[in-house]
């Protein structure tokens, strides 16, 4: 296969690069225009992105393995030139970003995107950063992308501007900051000691190492892996993230559901890949850690779900409980947990993403001074008079029913009960734990299937509580008003939350493909070592 | 060398952490510069040190890469001071508008009160 198909793997990195320059040298009044350029580039990310996910998922001829695509930068051969990887597991987390960004910009577009300026530049650079960190295939791009949607993210956390924000967002960048140099002491500690950067690389020559080199990749390993950890909102490196998240803006927030997956993602590659060999005398290095570290985050995430007074905090305790199932999903090493926890992966974080976008829509219709409501308007610097969702006032029929539902499915979702595509999730996991021991069960899997339950429970109580003092015990009956712009993206969201459950099949298949993929990284490595160079057969001598 | 090399990045980043967790926004920015100098020189060391040795090949002769230094590192380095300038320079940002909004430079937006 050679041509255009071939160069479509940079695109999701290229796309919103380009749309994001271009939309800088455009004045911030032409809105229309701008949000036209990043409609446009979503959706055309996200049909590259599912594309790819074809291509990813193509079985390699002959030999029943996993496809993976490599994509030369500069045209020289991986480990010597940056290269990107284009797998199952990256395919999915890119759907999956594309999918998130058409929901969370067209919530923008109804009135978020008027905030501040510069939004649409911002978002697109944040989309650019995560493709890039799901495509790179060596440490330090990874390092670089990950710079990139950091700094992206930056923007979106103060856009719309407030005291709330800014003093959250102090944190948010103090915390990064600092957990982006124990990225570089990791990854350059993992240069010294293996002498390379290029994640195959580092997979076919961890085994070999010297006895004294093997220590201190392992150092390197633990300083990379708190490093990741922290993105991914484990226990105790989380204090940030609820406050953080609770004080983004809604479209803002609905995107970040991903960035903690990202730490997760980063996580199941590398650990997968370089510690998942039985070869290694490292072989499953630190999974205790990742273990018990999930399931402490998972307790934290569980007590601040139960103890969240407001909505916004209470989605972001459940990011930090959906992070810690997955970490701790990792952390037993086991293929059919793995497998189901991708799935669980999926479904939570469309879930969240729901809820961040519902969770606005839902505290109009409290008391106006209602918390996060107030923080709306001091961004505006306006009063109730002319609040700026009365310009166009296309309101939709049955709001308080339709966000009634919306709120019993992301209930439903995040608690993983059926008939939604949580249940599926946890249920797999759990029945993969069960079996994952042989006969007898270990007293830890026994306790993370009690935590996980436990969590489901605490969710259903508190999403019950706060369902009804905003739905049923309303002090005045008036309707707020949504537009079908701000309830279009909620209801795609959960329903392809149902369709995953409709499609579960398929769904879990290529999920357990990927999980398969993932534990046989001789896969990777050599796909991504013996990548042949485009134009090798003309020219033949390289330089 | 080594010596003074690894002093030099034990001082910078006891300092940088000590600043880090110091309650005023100044000290937490100066904190993360230095950390960031501690973090550029250990990158560098990484590479192992050498006195002497040009980084880059020349392609002319044929080419024994014991008299040369490591030139990777050197890139890598190069790439983390640009982002990190860029980063202190954004968090400079966000602590002037922090101290003009809650009126105080302390890093939780208030004063403690005693």
């Amino acid at each position: 296969m050679t041509g255009m198909l071939d160069h479509l793997i940079i695109m999701p990195i290229l796309l919103p690069l380009v749309s994001g320059a271009v939309m800088l040298l455009l004045d911030e009044r032409r809105r229309t225009l701008k949000a036209g350029i990043g409609i446009v580039t979503t959706v055309t990310l996200l049909i590259v992105s599912i594309i790819l996910l074809r291509q990813a998922d193509m079985p390699l001829a002959g030999t029943g393995g996993s496809a993976v695509k490599v994509y030369q930068l500069g045209n020289w051969p991986a480990p010597f030139g940056i290269v990107l990887v284009l797998d199952r597991l990256s395919a999915l987390m890119l759907v999956l970003t594309s999918v998130l960004g058409i929901a969370s910009l067209l919530y923008a577009l109804a009135r978020w995107h008027r905030a501040g300026p510069r939004f649409h530049t911002i978002f697109q650079l944040q989309l650019m950063g995560l493709n890039g960190a799901f495509l790179t295939g060596d440490l330090f791009n990874l390092f670089v992308f990950f710079e990139v949607l950091l700094a992206a993210s930056y923007g979106l956390v103060l856009h719309g501007g407030g005291v709330m924000r800014v003093r959250a967002g102090l944190t948010y960048i103090a915390i990064n900051l600092t957990g982006s140099f124990l990225f570089l002491i990791g990854a350059s500690l993992a240069y010294g000691a293996t002498g390379t950067l290029n994640m195959a690389d580092l997979a076919r020559r961890v085994p070999t190492l010297a006895s004294s080199d093997a220590t201190m990749f392992a150092a390197s390993a633990a300083v990379l892996g708190t490093a990741f950890l922290l993105k991914a909102g484990a226990w105790p490196l989380n204090f940030w993230l609820p406050t953080t998240y609770a004080a983004a803006s809604a479209p803002s927030a609905a995107m970040f559901a991903i960035m903690s997956k990202l730490g997760v993602y980063v996580i199941l590659r590398l650990w997968t890949l370089i510690f998942g060999t039985e070869a290694s005398s490292l072989a499953g290095f630190g999974g205790e850690w990742l273990l018990f570290g999930g399931m402490l985050t998972i307790v934290f995430g569980t007590a601040g779900i139960l103890a969240s007074q407001s909505l916004t905090r209470l989605a972001g305790c459940s990011v930090l409980v959906s992070s810690g199932t997955l970490i701790a999903a990792i952390g037993t090493g086991s293929g059919a947990v793995i497998g189901s926890a991708l799935f669980y992966l999926v479904s939570s974080t469309l879930g969240i993403s729901a809820l961040f976008l519902l969770v606005e829509l839902v505290e109009r219709l409290r008391d106006p001074g209602a918390d996060v409501l107030a923080v709306t308007m001091e961004a505006y610097g306006e009063g109730d008079e002319d609040y700026p969702e009365d310009e166009v006032g296309v309101a939709i029929p049955a709001t308080v029913a339709l966000l009634g539902g919306s709120f019993i499915a992301c209930t439903l979702l995040l608690a993983g009960l059926p008939p939604l595509a949580g249940f599926i999730g946890k249920f797999g996991m759990m029945a993969a734990m069960l079996k994952m021991d042989g006969p007898a069960v270990q007293p830890s899997t026994w306790i993370l299937i009690g935590l996980l339950t436990a969590s489901g429970l605490a969710t259903v109580i508190a999403m019950t509580r706060t369902g009804i003092s905003s739905f049923w015990a309303r002090m005045d009956d008036s309707v707020p008003r949504v537009r079908v712009i701000e309830m279009a993206p909620v209801l795609c969201l959960l329903l392809l939350c149902l369709g995953l459950t409709v499609a579960g099949g398929p769904a879990m298949r290529y999920m357990e493909a990927t999980t398969q993929a993932l534990q046989t990284p001789q896969d990777y490595v050599t796909g991504v070592l013996s990548a042949p160079r485009a134009g090798s057969r003309e020219g033949g001598s390289g330089p | 060398m080594e010596l003074i090399f690894a002093l030099a990045v034990g001082i910078l980043t006891t300092s940088g952490v000590w600043l880090l967790l110091r309650p005023r926004t100044f000290q937490v920015i100066i904190g993360l510069s230095l950390l960031s100098y501690a973090v550029n020189l250990f990158i560098f060391g990484m590479g192992r040190l050498r006195v002497g040795a040009p980084p880059v090949l020349e392609t002319t002769e044929a080419i024994d890469p014991a008299l040369f230094t490591d030139p990777l590192p050197q890139a890598l380095v190069l790439t983390a001071i640009v982002i990190s300038f860029a980063m202190t320079a954004l968090f400079l940002v966000v602590l002037l508008a922090s101290r003009g909004l809650t009126g105080t430079d302390h890093v939780d937006g208030r004063e403690d009160v005693r």
